[in-house]
């Protein structure tokens, strides 16, 4: 590799290719970051140049060149927007959005947060790592000081330095030095190793929230390679020990997100965000209630596990996003005897039986009107509720699904299909199944049908379920 | 300036012309061809027409074992390869014969090196199938890129610090940065005879400017060109790969 020169005095009120530099606001490792002005984008800039040229190592030179790589192939609110890169031989920069906003380690300098608030940050950072993990790539450096917390209180993602991408080669397999993470939330398959796991980042979301909750890191911070493979085997103190204020569901969702084996981890950071949102219908296991670590023999497993996956037999998890659906399915509890429900009772088996991943929301909007009319007549609108929810439950029942991957929500709604249409985007969900209008509505014209305006209106695919029509 | 890389196209028509069609319809302005026009499939004469109507407008072309093999044929060629061998010398005419043995074996053009097998002592027909192999042919070729054939998989190397490749199995249809300042060496495939249980054509793109480089698989009628190898009276077995892609 040709050695770099230009870029070693970049400096303040310096130009480069149409960028004027302003304040330098860091200097690290890896480079400097400057704000830059120059191009109307819209939005402000930052340069990154790395340090390179006589005197300097070229250390960092290979995360700059990744990010590099990396950054242009990535969109969405969850990332900085790209602007530019100059060639790596010759100039090599890097020109991307200004985030404002608050990062979230420092929102942490003032110690822990309260449970309300690391649930709500928690999600967000959830949503995400979830919108990267659908672009093919893992941050695999997830740390407070690389989540910016913007006014709207969603999370962008900063710093690609040691990412991953499917599809594009991965310069630092194997490059241990350069590929470290932060010790305190790298997960133990990184410490062994492994890039390309999106499970990773979900062990570091633990990581984060567990320090968000507590004030405390899961694992200390640290120094020597010893204390990092601690984590293969060992679990941390129960975040409920350190504050015992803290709700059960949250030390569960925690923990999940920490086990040392990816497999026993939450398999999607979408799940992640779902239950920190929906608490209510978080399962509990013994890890909601856990005072104490893992005791010898339960580290002794993992110790033999994770030596195990060393000697390479564990299976590579590529194709993981594609496994681990939420599917939404639309129930219509108002006529709960209707022809279509059945239907869309098998239609929904058969979907399910593709994956054993997924993650099942029932949802049923009924009108406002229905609930305020009862209300009227001395019956209590959470009466109604109930009634719909207990359908919701009697519909789902059959298809026999265990409670962790079952969630059932009656939703109040002049307007089903917005409603269905802002609960699905909300919460990640990758396909809704409903029922077309049955033949009595088909006089009604089907682009005015729940079914139609759902369908040209979901961010996500839309199965449409008809009870085949009879001669 | 975007350069369709095409290798191993082994005597089949159909599969050269429909990445001829998709190349020619996504912006496509050059031409490489890498070697091994002819063997296994039934229509040499008509693809080393076309390649050599592509060489006189400028195209790369490179030779491959198997058109080295029309002139002399070499000892570690097996029987039935031998057969479509002798077939093929047979079916040329003179002037197609002439174009093939007249074909450098190598063509460096500023950043870039073309080679049906490896940089590295091209005439040994030596295969790339190892990040050690992609790294001598690398030093050998002292370019930024370099292009190659002769084995069947489409695959990217890449050089890593200390004089080290890594290899990275491309996914189809999507871009690849590829920075000037380290070197890789891009395996393009087999237009006429793909072997990972996928019958459809390889080749690739590369974007010059851009540096980025796409591998394509193309599908096209392989079942037609099976059956014209059947017919011509060339070993089944040979038209039995064409048809399952193996």
């Amino acid at each position: 590799m040709s050695a770099p020169s230009a870029m070693s005095e970049a400096h303040s009120g310096r130009e480069i290719d149409g960028f004027r530099l302003a304040e330098r606001i860091h200097t690290g490792a890896m480079g400097h970051i400057f704000r830059v002005t120059g191009r109307d984008v819209g939005f402000p800039m930052i340069m990154k140049v790395p340090r390179v040229g006589p005197g300097e190592s070229g250390e960092g030179l290979i995360n700059f060149e990744m990010e590099s790589m990396l950054l242009p192939a990535l969109s969405g609110t969850h990332v900085p927007r790209f602007v530019a890169a100059g060639s790596i031989a010759k100039t090599p920069y890097l020109v991307a959005e200004w985030i404002e906003g608050e990062s979230l380690a420092q929102r942490l300098k003032h110690g822990p947060l309260n449970s309300t608030e690391a649930v709500r940050i928690g999600a967000a950072v959830a949503d995400a790592v979830h919108s990267l993990h659908l672009q093919d790539a893992i941050h695999l450096d997830l740390k407070p000081e690389n989540l910016i917390i913007r006014s709207s209180g969603e999370v962008v993602l900063i710093d690609f330095g040691i990412a991953y991408h499917a599809r594009f080669p991965d310069l630092l397999a194997e490059e241990r030095r350069f590929a470290a993470g932060s010790a305190p939330y790298i997960s133990p398959e990184q410490v062994l190793g492994a890039r390309d796991d999106p499970r990773s980042d979900i062990f570091s979301l633990g990581a984060i929230i567990y320090e968000m909750a507590t004030g405390k890191l899961p694992f200390g911070a640290p120094a020597t390679m010893a204390g990092l493979r601690d984590r293969v085997w060992r679990d941390p103190v129960p975040p409920r020990a350190l504050s015992p204020d803290l709700p059960p569901l949250l030390q569960e969702i925690i923990l999940r997100c920490l086990e040392p084996l990816a497999e026993d981890r939450y398999q999607s950071a979408a799940h992640v965000a779902f239950d920190l949102r929906h608490p209510e219908q978080v399962p509990l296991t013994s890890r909601a209630n856990k005072s104490a670590v893992t005791g010898l023999f339960g580290q002794g497993r993992r110790w033999w596990l994770a030596r195990r996956d060393r000697l390479g037999l564990r299976e590579l998890r590529r194709t993981q996003l594609a496994s681990t659906p939420i599917i939404m399915v639309a129930v219509d509890t108002t006529h709960f005897e209707d022809e279509r429900l059945p239907a869309l009772q098998r239609a929904t088996a058969q979907i399910l039986s593709l994956s054993s991943e997924f993650r099942l929301i029932c949802v049923s909007v009924i009108r406002v009107t229905v609930a305020a009319e009862r209300a009227a007549d001395g019956d209590t609108a959470s009466g109604t509720y109930l009634e719909h929810l207990a359908r919701l439950r009697h519909w789902v029942e059959p298809l026999r699904l265990p409670a962790r991957r079952l969630s059932l929500h009656v939703i109040e709604s002049a307007n089903p299909e917005n409603a269905l249409l802002e609960f699905a985007r909300s919460n990640h969900v990758d396909l809704i199944v409903l029922g077309a209008p049955t033949p009595a509505q088909l006089g009604l014209a089907w682009w005015r049908s729940v079914a139609s305006r759902v369908t040209a209106n979901a961010h996500c695919s839309v199965h449409v379920v008809r009870v085949p029509e009879r001669d | 300036m975007i350069i369709a890389i095409l290798s191993d196209v082994h005597g089949n028509l159909e599969a050269l012309n429909a990445c001829l069609r998709h190349a020619g319809g996504s912006g496509v302005d050059r031409y490489a061809f890498l070697g091994d026009f002819v063997g296994y499939g039934a229509d040499p004469q008509a693809v080393v027409d076309t390649v050599a109507k592509f060489a006189s407008k400028g195209a790369v072309v490179v030779k491959g074992n198997h058109d080295e093999a029309v002139e002399k044929t070499p000892r570690y060629m097996n029987d039935s390869v031998r057969s479509v061998i002798d077939w093929t010398r047979a079916i040329l005419s003179d002037e197609a014969k002439a174009f093939l043995a007249a074909l450098p074996l190598c063509v460096r053009e500023s950043a870039m090196c073309f080679v049906h097998a490896s940089a590295a002592a091209p005439e040994r027909w030596d295969y790339v199938d190892s990040p050690a192999a992609a790294q001598r042919s690398i030093e050998a070729a002292q370019t930024s890129y370099t292009f190659a054939g002769h084995v069947h998989e489409q695959e990217l190397y890449f050089e890593v610090a200390r004089q080290k490749a890594r290899v990275f199995r491309p996914q189809r249809g999507s871009p690849v940065p590829v920075g000037r300042h380290r070197r890789w060496m891009a395996i393009v495939g087999s237009v006429g005879q793909p072997r990972d249980n996928d019958p459809a054509a390889a080749y690739a793109q590369f974007d010059v400017e851009r540096e980025r480089i796409t591998f394509h698989r193309i599908p096209y009628d392989h079942l037609a060109a099976a059956e014209k190898i059947e017919r011509a009276g060339l070993p089944l077995s040979i038209a039995y790969r064409v048809a399952k892609g193996i």
